[in-house]
């Protein structure tokens, strides 16, 4: 899923300064589970929206807000569904999605200019209450088969190939951060476990940044 | 000095490099009196990379300046800032200019560093690196395009004897000695029994490969905590912070000399490796002091 995290309040009033009635729009699935973006949060970030331009003697103007959750951001169809009769006299979208939902919803919505509530920050899990880590980097060449089911490309703080960098912090900890781990350890462990330490000892070619053409882009019935 | 260092490997029983960081600016004047301090009485001067993530004159600049001054530079690269074309192309430009030996590193990770926004490059790291170097030395660039004039550099590596856990980094270790090298520099070095261990494991992986122990003075407890916490693949054991605490104020520099001509001598004596690497980074006039003490 994707992990994003709200921007500050500052930020967010900033760009909706001057706008008398907008849309924020949350997203029910990735940023509702990371507790970023879902309805919830939507009703929080609008309450504090609402009282900030009540103290703001500058701005004056009480400030109107429409609600709304699209289950999925990223898919046009729901957007349109969902907000399309919500945006009477609306001047602007504030999208608690990650980037792509605010990107759908600009497309959709072109006349209006659409702000990001949210830092869209990597593709992770949830580890925990509370806390959810990176694991993926979307290289499109996929290499967990070799490395025990956990990525170096985005685990290892470098995206070193082949074993940890000579920083590594005692107990195996990370050279940038005490608190988490070394992917190449971690990998070392858990091959180890599978008596496939041999996967370790084999070479990995620098990586094929072509993999993926940026920007990325599938055409499964063509193909 | 002016011996090419391939050759001291080859011939050289105790061979000893030391590390000449480049200064933050270009006033080269006190790296040129440290390459003159040094130059004939070390086997080769490495020169750092931005090293920790510091941004400074560059690796190339003072090893141009080592030539000039007739030393014998050791070009560190890293990966963390140029990416596999930058990297080619630098590797050209230094052999062709006199710079024959060049080690090879990952580089220190940017969040240690004075630029802690930058993008992180770390397209090859430092097995593939040995490799690139390899290629050109084959007299082709990495994808197998004929070269319009080779290189042939000696080829370095670093290790971390202190790792630990250490088996991930023998791996490593290993890989690099498959992909060819002709040195290896170790990471600093303090605990000597924990060093012969690794230097038990290393030659059993490959008895030939020359070994230099890597020597970072400590010259103050605080100094050394300092070091655990911030500087990457640095472990200064408690009972050499305790003998640097327990000494008099004022004389924490000679203390950390003492310890350090100590160690070297023992390593010497006892054929533990096949020579040191001294890091005394911005002291490097106090190297031929060192040098000196442990009676080389």
């Amino acid at each position: 899923m994707i992990i994003a995290e709200r921007k500050p309040l500052e930020e967010i009033r900033g760009m909706i300064s001057g706008c008398k009635r907008i849309l924020v729009v949350g997203c029910g699935t990735c940023v509702t589970i990371c507790w970023a973006g879902g309805e919830k949060e939507v009703g929080i970030l609008s309450s504090q929206l609402r009282l900030v331009r009540l103290a703001s003697s500058r701005e004056g103007k009480k400030l109107s807000i429409v609600e709304a959750v699209v289950e999925r951001q990223c898919e046009k169809e729901m957007v349109i569904e969902e907000l399309r009769d919500k945006m009477q006299d609306v001047e602007a979208i504030l999208s608690m999605a990650c980037g792509i939902g605010v990107q759908t919803v600009a497309d959709v919505f072109e006349e209006k200019p659409v702000f990001p509530a949210l830092n869209t920050t990597f593709m992770g899990m949830p580890e925990g209450e509370g806390v959810w880590t990176e694991k993926c980097g979307a290289c499109g060449d996929c290499m967990l088969y070799w490395t025990g089911g956990i990525c170096p490309v985005v685990r290892c703080a470098k995206g070193l190939l082949n074993g940890p960098c000579g920083g590594t912090r005692k107990g195996g900890k990370c050279e940038i951060d005490s608190e988490k781990d070394c992917a190449w350890v971690l990998i070392y462990r858990r091959l180890e476990k599978q008596g496939r330490l041999d996967l370790m000892r084999k070479y990995y070619e620098p990586k094929n940044y072509r993999a993926v053409k940026r920007p990325g882009k599938i055409e499964a019935l063509e193909a | 000095m002016t011996r090419p260092f391939r050759e001291t490997l080859r011939t050289k029983d105790f061979i000893v490099t030391a590390e000449a960081g480049p200064v933050k600016g270009i006033n080269t004047q006190k790296m040129i009196e440290h390459i003159e301090l040094l130059k004939d009485k070390v086997d080769g001067l490495n020169v750092t990379d931005n090293q920790s993530a510091v941004m400074r004159y560059p690796s190339v600049g003072a090893c141009l300046l080592i030539k000039e001054h007739s030393g014998e530079p050791i070009l560190q690269v890293t990966c963390r800032d140029r990416n596999r074309l930058a990297i080619q192309a630098d590797l050209l430009f230094a052999y062709s200019r006199g710079i024959k030996n060049v080690l090879c590193l990952t580089g220190d990770s940017i969040d240690v560093g004075d630029h802690k926004e930058a993008k992180p490059v770390f397209d090859l790291d430092s097995v593939q690196l040995i490799h690139v170097v390899r290629s050109l030395n084959s007299g082709k660039d990495m994808v197998g395009n004929e070269l319009d004039g080779g290189v042939d550099y000696c080829i370095g590596a670093s290790a971390t004897p202190s790792a630990d856990p250490i088996e991930p980094q023998l791996i490593k270790f290993e890989k690099k000695l498959d992909a060819g090298v002709d040195f290896i520099q170790t990471q600093a070095v303090y605990d000597l029994d924990e060093f012969k261990r690794f230097m038990e494991r290393a030659r059993k992986i490959d008895e030939k490969v020359k070994i230099l122990a890597g020597i970072v003075p400590v010259v103050g407890a605080k100094m050394a905590r300092y070091m655990n916490e911030n500087v990457p693949g640095i472990s200064v054991p408690q009972y050499i912070i305790d003998e640097l605490a327990q000494a008099p104020k004022g004389t924490g520099v000679s203390k950390g000399i003492e310890i350090a001509t100590k160690m070297i001598r023992q390593i010497r004596e006892e054929k533990i490796c096949d020579g040191v690497h001294i890091m005394f980074i911005g002291r490097e006039e106090k190297v031929p002091e060192i040098l000196e003490a442990a009676g080389i």
